[in-house]
């Protein structure tokens, strides 16, 4: 079953002078999806995003929002388009219960109307309403944004880098928020410096330099991983950077990457095994060594596609 | 409509919310009146003359007593030679001297005139010459005295000249507080009208909200006209407080119509707001809006007529006027409250600031971006 496109973006570019912050985006999400933009700071996110809430205008190309221009028709769509920026932009004097009932009242309704929407979200901050919004912890701060970004019933919701800056549970009970959101139908466009959230996603785009490196479901991105991918432990944590140099100059090993405690080792499937890694530390006077074959994550393929732009 | 209303809600709810606004607005109007218009003052009081008396005789002994009787200077009496006489005109210890030389009276007599050297320390160049003036007419009036004396003309031919007597309107008494004390609530209405709303702009770009409220259907005129009624009425709220201690501690008259005044002071903030709002419209900081509103209320007033008469201002300083605020509603100002002026008298200055005021109104509305 194709779903009707709720995002469009075709050949989208934009400079900040000389500096090109995206080089010709294509993207397209459907109605009713969580899509992910997945990349680390800097990569062009924000700068797409505020190209589809119409904050910015676009040097060339075209995007539209169910079908609606972003440049032609943005007064329709800052009707339809929720929107919560990187930064916390409500207003920090004014108290939880009046931010959110200015943001229904400009748009036109009441808090009262849409409170279905955001009655899960907004009851876990109720208790602190009288609480002026500056004063809020991180995680009620993220929960007040999104309410203020759904009472006035938007179809499509863009949501800059909302877990930056989050504490983990928080950012757990955030995605779960996102998801019971998209089972309303709300189409909804998150961005993220964090690769392991991308798995919460229906599908991903990896961004680096304001270019679109790969789109696809998480699984899928995770399954285009073409080389034999090695986990490399050892003992000492003191010994890692020597490892890791020994490791890139074994013959075959393509890349080698610091990942958590492990080591991350990528060669041609055939080139290498996990005996003959082992084997190599151990006459390099490596002690303690495990290797291990795993699969691919998200941050596994960002670095392959990385390194493929590079060379 | 009601989306102006919603946004005049919040703004007031942030304004009473900072605790620096309830000193800014009830206590700035009454402090800058009761300094101000008694600092900002011309009156010539106690200039200090030396006299050096080198006659010693009977007709200088005279003119000096005629200097002391006069409020406004503070005469000491030394024997000094020229030398110590420039010696303290330059310490400063004194603002004139007058010299009388030796054989003063002896000359008058024989020779039917004298001299009196004079010297001014006029490094204020406006109150050298007025003290100057001032000793002059004492000087001048003393002259005529002597002259019908010592001719011994008969009381019913006295000689002939002309008296000028004049008349100060709307200020007899020359009262210096009664001219200060409008301008200076002029000063007053701006500086809350024009920074407060200014400022307020721009801290929404300065703390990032306005990127939220960008993506609301808010129209940009709503946005802009919200922010200026709360401190419009703030103002006008000022002046009344201003106007109150004008007439309770200066017994400042009010000729005019209260209600004109307030018509022509509403015109005039909704212009100087527009500047005040274009300039935050294509600033990015608060520093940026004050550095550059500063720069203009400085001119402004220099140039609008408070404290020096536009009439001596170079022509085409006075053809620059035409785009000072402050000029228009001091001449408005002083008028209504000395003179009684009412709208229909002053139509000129009314349209003038309308016409200003919705250009610069339109400039900010269409200068002020939803896109970053």
């Amino acid at each position: 079953m194709i779903e009707p496109l709720m995002i469009k973006i075709a050949n989208i570019e934009k400079s900040y002078g000389d500096l090109k912050a995206l080089k010709g985006i294509s993207l397209e999400v459907e109605k009713g999806e969580l899509f992910g933009l997945i990349g680390p700071d800097g990569a062009g996110k924000t700068t797409l995003m505020r190209i589809l809430v119409t904050l910015l205008l676009p040097d060339k190309g075209f995007a539209s929002l169910d079908g609606l221009d972003v440049v032609a028709d943005f007064r329709k769509i800052r009707l339809m388009v929720g929107y919560m920026p990187g930064r916390f932009s409500l207003y920090q004097d004014l108290t939880v219960e009046e931010n959110l009932q200015f943001f229904a009242t400009v748009f036109g309704g009441t808090v009262k109307k849409n409170y279905h929407l955001i009655k899960d979200i907004y009851s876990q901050i109720e208790p602190f309403k009288n609480r002026p919004a500056g004063k809020l912890s991180g995680g009620m701060k993220q929960k007040l944004a999104l309410s203020c970004a759904l009472i006035h019933a938007p179809k499509v919701l863009i949501l800059d880098e909302p877990t930056t800056g989050v504490d983990a549970v928080s950012r757990k009970e955030f995605w779960e928020m996102l998801n019971n959101l998209r089972k309303m139908g709300i189409t909804i466009m998150v961005s993220t410096p964090y690769m392991d959230e991308a798995n919460l996603c229906d599908r991903v785009a990896l961004f680096q330099n304001g270019n679109v490196l790969s789109v696809d479901t998480p699984k899928n991105i995770t399954n285009s991983f073409s080389r034999k991918l090695l986990s490399v432990k050892i003992e000492s944590t003191a010994q890692r950077f020597e490892t890791v140099n020994l490791l890139k100059q074994l013959k075959g090993v393509d890349s080698v990457f610091s990942f958590g405690d492990t080591i991350h080792v990528t060669c041609g499937q055939k080139d290498m095994d996990e005996n003959s890694i082992r084997k190599y530390l151990m006459a390099k006077g490596q002690q303690n060594v495990s290797v291990d074959e795993i699969s691919a994550s998200i941050e596994d393929v960002f670095m392959e596609l990385m390194q493929k732009v590079d060379n | 409509m009601r989306t102006i209303l919603y946004l005049l809600q919040k703004e007031f709810i942030q304004v009473f919310r900072n605790k620096a606004m309830l000193p800014i607005i009830f206590l700035m109007p009454v402090i800058q009146m009761l300094i101000l218009v008694y600092a900002a003052t011309m009156e010539m009081k106690s200039v200090n003359i030396t006299v050096v008396d080198l006659d010693l005789s009977e007709t200088t002994t005279r003119l000096t007593a005629k200097f002391e009787a006069s409020t406004f200077f503070h005469v000491t009496r030394a024997q000094l030679s020229p030398a110590e006489t420039d010696k303290i005109l330059l310490k400063g210890s004194t603002d004139v001297v007058v010299t009388f030389p030796q054989g003063f009276e002896r000359d008058l007599k024989r020779k039917d005139e004298a001299s009196v050297q004079i010297l001014v320390d006029a490094i204020n160049g406006s109150a050298a010459e007025l003290s100057n003036a001032y000793l002059q007419t004492v000087i001048g009036s003393y002259n005529q005295k002597i002259r019908a004396e010592m001719m011994g003309v008969p009381k019913f031919n006295p000689p002939q000249q002309i008296a000028a007597i004049p008349a100060y309107w709307y200020n007899p008494e020359l009262n210096f507080k009664f001219y200060m004390a409008p301008g200076i609530l002029v000063i007053l209405v701006t500086v809350i009208g024009l920074f407060l709303s200014s400022l307020n702009l721009v801290r929404e770009k300065e703390m990032g909200t306005i990127e939220q409220l960008n993506v609301t259907p808010i129209k940009k005129y709503h946005f802009i006209i919200g922010k200026m009624i709360p401190f419009l009425i703030i103002a006008l709220l000022d002046l009344t407080f201003g106007l109150l201690v004008a007439k309770v501690v200066f017994a400042l008259p009010f000729r005019g119509n209260i209600l004109t005044l307030y018509v022509f002071t509403s015109v005039y903030l909704f212009l100087v707001m527009s500047i005040g709002l274009f300039v935050s419209a294509i600033s990015d900081t608060q520093q940026q809006v004050l550095f550059v509103s500063f720069f203009f209320l400085i001119v402004f007033i220099i140039m609008s007529g408070l404290f020096t008469p536009v009439e001596s201002m170079p022509v085409w300083a006075q053809k620059l006027d035409i785009i000072n605020p402050l000029y228009y509603l001091i001449r408005i100002i002083r008028n209504v409250v000395l003179k009684g002026s009412g709208l229909l008298d002053m139509t000129r200055e009314l349209i003038s600031m309308s016409v200003y005021g919705l250009i610069m109104f339109s400039l900010a509305v269409w200068r002020y971006r939803k896109t970053v």
